[in-house]
């Protein structure tokens, strides 16, 4: 039986005028992938982001409610974002490398959280590029560009360098999306195996992936999260038409 | 008039738009660069004006201008680089900061003239020095330093969200941000922007008329105390730059080869701008390359 790892209790966020998540409750699973679903614009991307506060970055967003990790509200005054960002990573859409060596890209986070030794770091960043099934293909251009990569390489150095963290929750929204159908099941593969040992939160527009990866999935639509629970029974027997109607293609 | 008519017609329309603006700065640069190459001698580039003879040169003047821009330089990078990354980082766009954005692009388009009148009243009456090599260096950073707070705000801008993004999800502070990926990221901007800054100051007069002067004393080059007057280092001391001087024989000398001087010194003085701008674009493109160590791909 596993701990709930994160939860949000009646959230509720505006961008300026318009409410974007509209009373969110949720319990999220340690050490299982869960899924958000829905179609463009319901608000997945914008709760994913409230996990690791980068909503902060943006002028006039407001929230209510709570979000709590490991029990602790961290839109507290006390928390230091710092801190959170280093425990609850994010892959973005995007693949997004530093123009740096690929060896800088990964000991980046490391060495902004103050590891100065050149043994330690040459450990990190090997084990992060072996965590995200990337060394075999890099060992021999550790401190060539990172943009000579191609797009899946890129987007699992981007995992690398999160692992290089240390976190214990990693977002990830839409992390395959950009990329071709071979890189996306790489990283699917790689999802997979990174559960045991973090928590994932993925949101994904594919709704074949959610069902091939995840343990739990949420369904979003227009800001409310409409359904959540195990992902196979959301796929074979939804409760709420809404559901319904977006995983059989009526919309979306 | 059919459409593929119109659409030759237009073509050509823009492509002779661009041939005549080459034409006119071939033939102004060459025009300049012809007739002054002749004067141009290491003689020439070394020794003092003469102020009744032939023979005289523009050594001390081509000093002065470096000298200057040096000290210009060196005033008014700083604080455009900390404004303008205030401004990209840490402001965000609301009315107070749009009305600063436009005072300082206001100030980019300053009468130079004006500047000038400016720093005599402050910078050589005001303060005591005469006119000094310090006034004209304070009176061209009163010119440069907004142009600098523009470059350094639009090459920050320049680097695009994600890389920020990336660098605060990882648990990076806004000023390690900056400082490791940014920073980095918008230097090939910067220093491009700011060698091109540098051109402009090299061959700025007007402001320079009435602040630094149009004189130059007697240099002696081995003299290395700051405080002498006839030290070149000493920046209390009125000097004459290159722009200045081109100006003032062509108005005021008695020399019998004025012509061979004033076309000398111009092609100086274009060469000199033309070599910045493409050490520019050149040391942009390098630098680029070393940061994102893509040398060896």
């Amino acid at each position: 039986m596993s701990n709930v790892k994160i939860f949000a209790q009646d959230l509720n966020l505006y961008y300026k005028e318009f409410h974007a998540l509209k009373d969110i409750n949720i319990e999220i699973q340690e050490n299982k992938i869960t899924a958000l679903i829905g179609p463009s614009g319901c608000g997945k991307s914008t709760f994913l982001r409230t996990l690791n506060r980068m909503n902060d970055l943006f002028e006039g967003v407001r929230m209510e409610g709570a979000v709590c990790i490991d029990g602790q509200d961290i839109y507290d005054p006390q928390i230091d974002v710092v801190n959170l960002r280093k425990k609850v990573g994010m892959v973005f859409q995007k693949p997004n490398p530093f123009p740096m060596s690929v060896y800088d890209n990964v000991a980046y986070g490391p060495r902004v959280h103050g590891i100065r030794n050149k043994q330690q770091l040459d450990e990190i960043v090997h084990m992060s590029l072996y965590s995200a099934a990337l060394w075999d293909e890099v060992k021999d251009r550790l401190y060539k560009s990172a943009l000579g990569l191609s797009g899946g390489q890129q987007q699992r150095l981007c995992i690398a360098r999160l692992l290089a963290v240390e976190p214990e929750v990693v977002l990830m929204d839409e992390p395959s999306s950009a990329l071709d159908p071979i890189s996306t099941l790489k990283i699917e593969e790689l999802i997979q195996v990174l559960k045991h040992e973090y928590t994932i939160v993925i949101v994904t527009h594919n709704m074949q992936q959610a069902a091939r990866v995840s343990d739990s999935t949420a369904f979003f639509l227009m800001g409310e999260m409409v359904e959540y629970g195990e992902t196979d029974d959301i796929f074979t027997k939804p409760k709420d038409k809404r559901t319904e109607d977006y995983i059989t293609g009526r919309f979306g | 008039m059919n459409v593929r008519l119109a659409d030759r017609l237009a073509t050509s329309i823009f492509w002779l738009g661009t041939v005549f603006v080459l034409l006119i700065l071939g033939f102004l640069l060459g025009y300049i660069l012809l007739h002054g190459f002749n004067s141009i001698s290491w003689h020439f580039l070394t020794s003092p004006p003469e102020t009744i003879r032939a023979g005289g040169g523009i050594g001390p003047q081509i000093f002065n201008s470096f000298y200057l821009l040096f000290l210009t330089m060196i005033i008014t990078t700083p604080i455009g680089l900390m404004a303008g990354i205030y401004l990209a980082e840490y402001a965000g766009r609301n009315r107070i900061t749009e009305a600063i954005r436009l005072s300082i692009e206001t100030l980019t388009s300053l009468p130079s003239i004006v500047v000038g009148l400016f720093g005599l009243l402050i910078f050589v009456n005001k303060t005591g020095w005469g006119y000094s090599l310090m006034a004209g260096a304070l009176a061209i950073s009163v010119i440069n330093l907004p142009f600098l707070v523009r470059i350094s705000e639009e090459a920050i801008r320049d680097v695009p969200g994600e890389l920020r993004e990336a660098s605060l999800a990882l648990g990076a502070s806004q000023w390690q941000t900056i400082w490791r990926v940014i920073l980095p990221s918008a230097l090939p901007g910067l220093i491009t922007g700011w060698i091109i800054a540098a051109g402009r100051v090299f061959g700025e007069a007007a402001a320079l008329l009435y602040t630094a002067g149009m004189s130059s004393p007697i240099l002696n080059f081995s003299n290395f105390d700051i405080t002498s007057p006839a030290s070149p280092l000493n920046p209390f001391r009125p000097a004459e730059t290159l722009a200045v001087h081109i100006w003032k024989i062509n108005s005021e000398s008695l020399v019998p080869d004025v012509r061979q001087v004033a076309d000398g010194a111009s092609a100086f003085l274009v060469l000199t701008v033309l070599v910045f701008n493409i050490a520019a674009r050149w040391a942009g493109r390098y630098i680029h390359r070393r940061l994102t160590s893509d040398l060896n791909n």
